[in-house]
Order: C-alpha cells, then structure tokens, then sequence
C-alpha cells in the first residue's frame, strides 16, 4: 500500500504536466483530524481549495480554522503534542508522506503570520533571507532583483526604496506585514496561507492589504483564516465556515453570506453565534 | 462625654501613620545595606592600597614585569626588596580564563541550544536540573578534582606524546574552571535564547528554512546582545574565581603564553599573601588589597558592561 | 509552468545533512557537559567510599588497676589522664608472644592508631568501673593498616620504599587469619574534629563549624534581604537612589567572592576586632555574600503576587503597609524561603572568603559557639586536599560527598517547597 502510493506521487512529480488540477484544487484535505494530546481540535474535515483564488476560512474563536491552515504547510510539526491524521494533498502529492521534504514544502506553501514578524535585521535582508537559504538567486545582482521585485508585488517598494538597508522592525505595522508578505513572495511559493493577517492593523492598512491579495491572486493561491466576515466577504472566492472542529460549510462565498444550508452557518452570520 | 467617632478615628490614623512612618523609613534603611556593602568594600580595599601605593608606586605595581613579594626581613638584608608587578599575574589570570572561556563557550551554548530548540520537554525536565546541580557544585570540589583528576591525567597524556607537563598547569586549572561554567552560560543562554519570540522562529521555518538555519541566522542574531552579556558575566567569574586556580593553577608568577606551564592568577597571590602569619602593615600584605581592587575594578567593569547589555536586551523583547 | 515537487533534491540533502550535523553538535555538547558531571560524581565517589570505613583490631585489654588507679580513688579525671600505652602494648604482647626485640615491638604497637590510647582513656573516664576488668575491644588500626586492608598499599613495591613493612603485613595477615581485624563503620569520621593523623580525623567540627556560620548568615541575610526587597518592591519611586540601590545589587551579585573575604580582613577584623577565625565572622561575611541573591529572588517573588490582591486589600481600606505585610509578603514567602534556601546552599560551599579571614586554621576541637574558632566544611576539604598524606585522600572525598549531600537537600528542600507552597496565579 504505502509503496504503492509513494511510487504514484513519484509518478505524479514526474509529470505534475498531467495533473487535473482544475477538477481537484492544488489544496485538498480528506477526513483530516487533528489532535492535541487528547483533545481533538479537527474533526473529520474534507474539502479542496482552487488554484489562484482566495478561499478565506472563517468561524468563532477555537475553531479550528487557525490549526487546519497551520496544516498545509505541516507548521504543526513545530508542537510535540500535535497529531494530523487523514489526507492532505497538494497537487496530488500527500504532504504528509514520509518522502515528502517539508523544507521544499514550505518553500512552496509561504506563511504570513497573524502579528507582523519581520526579523531583527535590514529590509533588504528579511525578504533576501528566504532566496538565501533556499539557494534561488544565482548572483548578489540577482539576489537584489528578487528582493526588489518580491517588494514590488508586496506594495510596499515604493516607501523603502531609500531605507532597505534600515531595520525592519522600524517599519509601520501595515508595512511590516506587508514586508512579511514580500519576504513570503520572495522564496516563489505556489500558495501563501495567512493567518490573520490584519487582526492587528488599523483599517487604512488593513485596506492596503486586501488591496494586494486581490493583485496577487493571479500568481498565486491565497488562504486566509480571518475573523472578519466583511473581510472573507470583501475578498474571497470561496470560504470554509468552521465551528467547534466542524467544517460546516463550504462553498462560494457569495452563496455562504447570502443563502447558508446549514443554520449553524447562519446563525453565525447574523451574529447569534461567535 | 463620648468624643465623636470620626474624631477617634482621626486620631488612630495618626498613630498608625506614625508607625507606618517608621516602618518605611527602617525598610528604606536595609536597602542601605546593599549601597554600605559596596562601600565598604571600596573603602576597605582603597585604604590598604592606598597605603601600599605609599611603599610602592603605583606605576610599578600597574606595569611591573616582575612579581616576588619576597621583603626583607631585616633591614640589612641583600636583594630581598621584592618585586610588585602585577602584570605576571594579570597574564595568568587571563590565560587561565581564556582556556575556561574556550572551553564553555562552545559547550554551554551548543547545550542551551540543543536544550531550547531539539530537546523534547521530556529530556529538557531531566537535563536542565542535572546542568543546574553542575553549577550547584562548591568550586573547592572543581579544585579537588583539578588536582586530583585532571591535572594527573594531562600530565601522564602529556609525557605519553612527548611533552614535559608540571603537575600545577594552566591548561589543567582552564579545563576544570571551563566545566564549571559550562553551566553557567548555558541557563543564562537559553533564558536568552527563549526570550527570542515564537513568532520568529515560526516566520523562518513558515519560508522552509531547517531548524539550524533558523537557529543561525534567525535566533543567535537576535539574542546577539544578550549572549553576549552572559559571556562577559561568565569571564568576569572566571577572572574572579579563586579555589580551583589555588589548588590547581600553583605559584610561579611568570608571564608565559604557554599553557602547559605553571602559572599564578590575582586571586592565588592575594590568598597567599594573607593566609598563614601576616603582619598587617607590611608590604607584602598590603599588596593583596592593591591587587583585590584591581581585581573588584576589573571585574565591576565586565559586570556593569553586561548588565546594560543583558538589560537593553531584555527590553527589546519584553 | 509552476513547480510543483516537493520530494527532496541534492541542495536540500545537503542542508538536512547541514541540519543533523548540527543537532549532533549540540546533542554532543549536551552529553559531554553531563559526562563531565558525571566523571566528577564517580571519581569522587570511588575515592571517597573508603573513608566511611575504618579498620579496627581487637585486642583483649586488662584495665590493670595497679598501672592506672594506683590510689584506687576511680577519679574519672584521673582515669582520663593516665597512660594506657603500657595495658595496649601488654595486650599486644600477649597477641603476638613471638615478637621480641624492642625494635618490633614498637613497629607492633605502630599497628594501631596513636589515638586508641585515647579511646581507651575517653571510655575509663566516663566508666570508672571498667578498672581492673578485662574487655574484648575493637581499636582503630593506623593509617597506614587501614590502606593496606583497603588494598591501597603496592606490596609489590621495594619494601625500602613502602611505610608499611613485611613483618608488619606478616601480622596483619596473622590477625586476619584469627579474625581479629576488620573494616568497621567509621563512626570517628562524624563525631571527632580534625587531627594530623587520618585516621583519627573527623568533621563534626567542620560541619558544626558550617552549621554555625550558616545561622549567623541567615539571621542577617534573610531579614535584611527581604525588607530591602519589599522597599524596592513596594514602597520606592523609581528615583535616581533606587536605580543605584538596583545597579549595586546587581553588580554586587557578580563580585568575586573573596573580594568580601578581604572586606571581612580589613572591616570586621581590622575594625571592629571581631574574633578572628569565627563563625560569628564568618557568617557575617557570607550574609553579605547572599544578600543579592536573597533581594532578587524576593523581589521576583513580590512581583509573581498579582496587583489585584493588593488593588483588593486597598479597597478595603487596609493601608499600604497593612497591604504589604498582610498579603503580599506573606504570598510571596514560598518564593522568598525559595531564593533563600538556594542562597544558603551557596553559602554553605563556598570557600575563599573563610579564608581571609582565617578559618582555615588547624582546629581539633570541635566549636560550641558563634566565637569560637572554627573551620567550615568546605575550608576542611580543601585543607585535607592540601595534606600530602595518602590517607587523607579518601576523607577529603568522603567530605566532598557530605558536603554535596547537604548541598543536595537543601536543593531538593528548596524544589519540595516550590512546588508545595508556591501558588499558581
């Protein structure tokens, strides 16, 4: 079974040309369950995230939907406690297989984070630091062109141009998370998962953000977990309704805010719950 | 007739605000007692070097090439002036922290590190208090060991490849003070290293770096400074440790850059001059004070030094 | 096309190779620094074990009332003083019949410790009765008997150049044939002072010595230590003086140790003619020793005790001295005891500013009070390590593990009280 399955994602990453992404989303999850220690914070949660769109995951605090986006790019590893069963592929390849390198991983599923983390040193350095440890620039003149263009795409090139050798962490929260997004867009990652990213932001720079998502979504697949349901409804494609563990509801974004199945769903939207 | 009870209340208010008075001002007056301590030693220290400076100038004492506290005995007596330059043993006090220092760095770092960033909790419960008994050990255990342990065991390594080893060296004394700072770095490290924010260490490994790549180019520069700090914490103990360089380190104050050899520090000379007879005024005991406030100054210097730094870091993350 | 492979490549082999060769790094420093510990541990041990043994030989002893009590007066005084070598060599005789020159008969009585006398002369004194009685006794045996029955003496060396010679192991061997010598607990070991002669050695003068040094230092040090620390805690703005009272805590924290055994030389001796090598002086310097730790650790531990209990004790009136003393003091205590304890065992190891002011002395009583002269545990150990005589080795690393005993249990005190009193907030 297990050779079975490792030789057909060989297969797969031998030809990812003939791959039908269309039909089943560059990120999809099957009965995914997660524990820590006893307690069991996912429960059997299926469903497929479409390439270069944005799928916002919402739903009250506790849900879960911070721990199943933590999943995708395995940033679970990091707690000792945390078990992931059940099936989660990206294109088709199960991450979690033993073959799979969670280093190349990352490398192509980036993560922005819910309070901005730029590291203690200079502009240039933070975005150049992911294109450094993976080995991507061929030549310092190359490296600077990625650092550039990686600020470009993050919006935010045009206020440090005349201070990348500045510390980052000198920058305005708006622009630190912006900084942190073109550090993420440096590495070239196929998806970026953001975990709140503008929980901690006023609304200006909370609209310059989804700005950006928006421009960025034509390069890239764009998972946001948010607390903001104007948010998920301003910018999304799609969106995830999690409660308790419970994916409840997915589907087109429109028809979650406008017309809900399930009432779980609805009564959060109203605000009954949350 | 009853006065009224506001009025009493008043009036008990007074006398509790009396006593409270006191008690304030006697709990201002112990927190004196850290502020009379450092006096003390200073003014201790200042007057018997003071009077020292008055036999021997204090240029000799500060760059002497020479130390052989030897004085006459009586006054007609040849040669027997003694020497009083602290430079010898300056040298292997610095030798001897080096070796130490040499030996620590690496080991208590790459422990705090192992311990923050791989150890499960399982194996960080069991090793940091086995780490912890190590600093708990007396230095005069470190000393015994030194001579009885190490020092035999670089000498009989040492004739075994070809070299003449003194039962009394450096590098014997350096390894053992080594050991017992190994401790010493590695809590103050990784109370460091753990004060370096989760979401930093989330963001490197969220952009597919390794955990060492984290660790080096992520984690270190950003608890840069307060290593830094422990570091210094660390060499000043070093420079001020006394026991195990008394019983392992020996005597002979000659300014030598070979490990192998016999030297004396600060703290083995002022030992010397003033456990077995003394008479107080005389030149050789003296010195023992003038070498302690070099040594009280040194070391204040690498300690207020680390301080600040270990302090501006903390505030960075706080 | 985008890229989607995610099974490893030759660059990212080399970096996990990177990744493991560090974790061995750091895995190795972890092992090495706890190999060192451990080396330390056992070969002090296995040194040390020795020591709580002590060779004895039994002899028969007439307690020959015409050589002690000739005035039969039974005056336990008189009996304490009078000469027992002349009853020890007769028994030794009658051991040994054989031996006839006055030559061996000396090197004979050299089996036994130069102290058995004195047993013999403790145990007259305290019961008159014994006089013209014969008992069976165990005697302690001499250093020198004591290290060969501990298989510590090269027989295979030149006799020239051993202290013990073949005649002498010829009736060592003898009396073990008659199972009239054997390795007894080392009572002696605990309940004497320190002598020249090993085997006569104890350290219950050192640890009384220690005992007494460690009441002087707590009496001052916890006091002082925690009402400082509620000053700074509680009552002081931060002004200038209390950023200098903080600085010089700090720093005092981190000044070599025998920096304060000079302060003690010049202060409390030089000034103020404090009885020189003391405990009462000695504890005074190791209360100067600990009282940063003793501020800091108090201060931490004021400062884990939540404002709203005192926000709650203020709203009902109580006064900012009622609050303090009523409820975060005693709140904070278990933290305190804590900090206290660990600096304790500190000051229970520590060495060179005993000897500075000179409790390093040679002292065979063992000490009554805070003035009487005295050694500490640690000054023992390192005077012991210092003699060049063989049997010496054993008993300082038998000290060693004393003192490391203590030092243990007042960790696992001060963990014990942690975990007991402290409150979870």
């Amino acid at each position: 079974m297990v050779m079975g399955s490792i030789m057909k994602i060989q297969k797969e990453t031998a030809e990812p040309a003939n791959l039908s992404l269309a039909s089943s989303g560059i990120l999809s999850a099957q009965n995914v369950d997660v524990f820590y220690g006893d307690q069991q914070a996912i429960n059997n949660v299926s469903f497929e995230i479409p390439e270069n769109q944005i799928t916002a995951l919402i739903g009250p605090s506790g849900c879960g939907k911070s721990t199943i986006l933590r999943c995708f790019n395995r940033m679970n590893d990091t707690i000792d406690i945390c078990k992931v069963t059940g099936d989660i592929r990206f294109a088709g390849q199960n991450i979690y297989d033993p073959k799979v390198d969670v280093v190349a991983l990352r490398a192509r599923i980036g993560m922005v984070f819910q309070k901005a983390n730029p590291f203690p040193k200079s502009i240039f350095e933070n975005v150049a630091y992911g294109p450094r440890i993976h080995g991507l620039a061929s030549s310092k003149d190359h490296l600077e062109e990625i650092v550039i263009s990686s600020l470009k795409r993050a919006g935010l090139y045009k206020e440090v141009a005349d201070r990348l050798q500045e510390s980052g962490t000198g920058l305005s929260g708006g622009q630190q998370q912006r900084l942190c997004i073109a550090r993420a867009i440096a590495v070239d990652p196929q998806v970026i998962l953001m975990d709140e990213p503008c929980s901690s932001l006023d609304p200006i720079a909370t609209a310059i953000i989804e700005e950006l998502m928006e421009s960025m979504k034509q390069n890239y697949t764009i998972v946001i977990v948010t607390h903001s349901m104007q948010q998920a409804a301003r910018i999304s494609q799609k969106t995830a309704f999690f409660h308790l563990g419970d994916l409840v509801e997915f589907g087109d974004t429109e028809a979650i805010f406008t017309n809900p199945i399930q009432t779980r769903t609805q009564n959060y939207i109203s605000g009954r719950i949350g | 007739m009853e006065p009224p009870k506001t009025m009493e209340l008043r009036r008990t208010g007074k006398l509790v605000k009396l006593q409270e008075q006191i008690i304030i001002i006697a709990l201002m007056l112990c927190s004196l007692a850290a502020i009379l301590v450092t006096v003390g030693i200073v003014a201790s220290l200042a007057f018997e070097a003071f009077q020292f400076f008055q036999k021997i100038p204090v240029s000799e004492f500060l760059f002497g090439l020479e130390w052989s506290p030897q004085t006459a005995i009586r006054d007609d007596q040849v040669g027997a002036s003694g020497k009083f330059g602290i430079l010898p043993l300056l040298g292997g006090t610095l030798m001897i922290s080096t070796i130490a220092m040499a030996v620590a760095t690496p080991l208590g770092l790459y422990s705090a590190i192992y311990l923050s960033e791989y150890a499960k909790p399982r194996t960080r419960v069991w090793v940091k208090p086995m780490l912890e008994l190590l600093a708990g050990i007396p230095t005069v255990v470190y000393g015994f060991f030194a001579a009885l342990v190490v020092a035999p065991l670089i000498r009989s390594t040492g004739s075994g490849i070809g070299f003449e080893i003194s039962s009394e060296s450096a590098l014997a004394a350096g390894l053992v003070m080594g050991i017992m700072l190994i401790p010493f770095i590695s809590s103050l490290s990784d109370d460091v290293l753990c004060a370096v924010p989760k979401t930093m260490r989330e963001a490197s490994l969220g952009l597919g770096a390794t955990r060492s790549e984290t660790v080096k180019n992520v984690i270190l520069p950003a608890a840069n400074a307060g290593i830094i700090g422990s570091l210094l914490l660390a060499a000043s103990r070093a420079i001020g440790e006394t026991m195990i360089v008394v019983m392992a380190a020996g005597l002979s104050a000659k300014l030598t850059l070979n490990p192998l050899e016999a030297v004396t520090t600060m703290t083995v000379q002022i030992v010397t001059l003033l456990t077995g007879d003394q008479e107080f005024d005389s030149a050789k005991t003296l010195a023992a004070f003038a070498i302690a406030l070099f040594l009280f100054v040194l070391t204040m210097i690498l300690n207020v030094i680390s301080l600040k730094i270990v302090d501006r870091y903390k505030t960075i993350y706080a | 096309m985008p890229d989607y492979t995610l099974t490893t490549s030759e660059n990212l082999q080399r970096r996990h190779a990177a990744e493991a060769r560090f974790r061995w790094i750091g895995r190795l420093a972890v092992l090495l620094s706890l190999g060192f510990l451990v080396l330390m541990f056992f070969s002090i041990s296995t040194r040390g074990m020795g020591a709580f043994g002590q060779t004895h030989i039994q002899l028969e002893i007439h307690f020959d009332e015409a050589m002690l009590d000739p005035n039969k007066q039974r005056d336990p005084q008189q009996l304490a003083r009078a000469n027992y070598k002349p009853i020890v060599n007769q028994a030794l005789f009658e051991l040994f019949p054989e031996v006839q020159t006055r030559r061996a008969q000396r090197s004979l009585y050299r089996l036994l410790s130069s102290g058995a006398v004195f047993d013999l002369a403790n145990m007259a004194g305290q019961n008159p009765d014994l006089v013209g009685s014969t008992q069976l006794l165990w005697l302690p045996a001499s250093a020198e008997v004591d290290l060969f029955m501990k298989g510590k003496v090269d027989v295979s060396l030149e006799e020239k150049l051993r202290r013990l010679k073949n005649n002498e192991i010829a009736w060592i061997n003898q009396l073990k044939v008659k199972r009239q010598i054997r390795k007894k607990f080392n009572t002696a070991f605990f309940t004497k002072g320190d002598s020249r002669e090993p085997e006569l050695s104890g350290i219950l003068g050192a640890m009384i010595g220690s005992f007494l040094s460690l009441l002087v230092c707590f009496s001052i040090a916890f006091p002082v230590g925690v009402l400082t620390a509620v000053y700074l805690e509680e009552f002081a703005k931060k002004t200038r003086f209390t950023d200098l009272i903080e600085i010089n805590i700090n720093n005092l924290a981190a000044v070599p140790s025998i920096v304060f055994g000079l302060l003690g030389l010049s202060i409390f001796l030089g000034v103020f003619h404090m009885p020189r090598s003391t405990p009462l002086v000695g504890g005074l310097v190791l209360a100067l020793m600990t009282l940063p730790t003793i501020i800091i650790a108090a201060r931490a531990a004021l400062r884990s005790v939540p404002n709203t209990i005192r926000e709650a004790a203020l709203g009902l009136g109580a006064s900012k001295v009622q609050t303090t003393f009523h409820h975060a003091v005693p709140l904070a205590m278990p933290g305190m005891l804590t900090g206290t304890i660990l600096g304790m065992a500190g000051a229970l190891g520590e060495t060179a500013p005993l000897l500075m002011i000179g409790m390093v002395a040679f002292i065979v009583d063992v000490p009554q009070g805070i003035t009487d002269v005295a050694t500490s545990l640690p000054v023992q150990i390192f005077l012991w390590a210092d003699s060049p005589e063989k049997g010496f080795v054993e008993r300082t690393s038998a000290a060693i593990m004393v003192l490391l005993a203590f030092l243990v249990l007042m960790n696992l005190f001060a963990v014990f009280l942690r975990r007991k009193l402290e409150k979870q907030w």
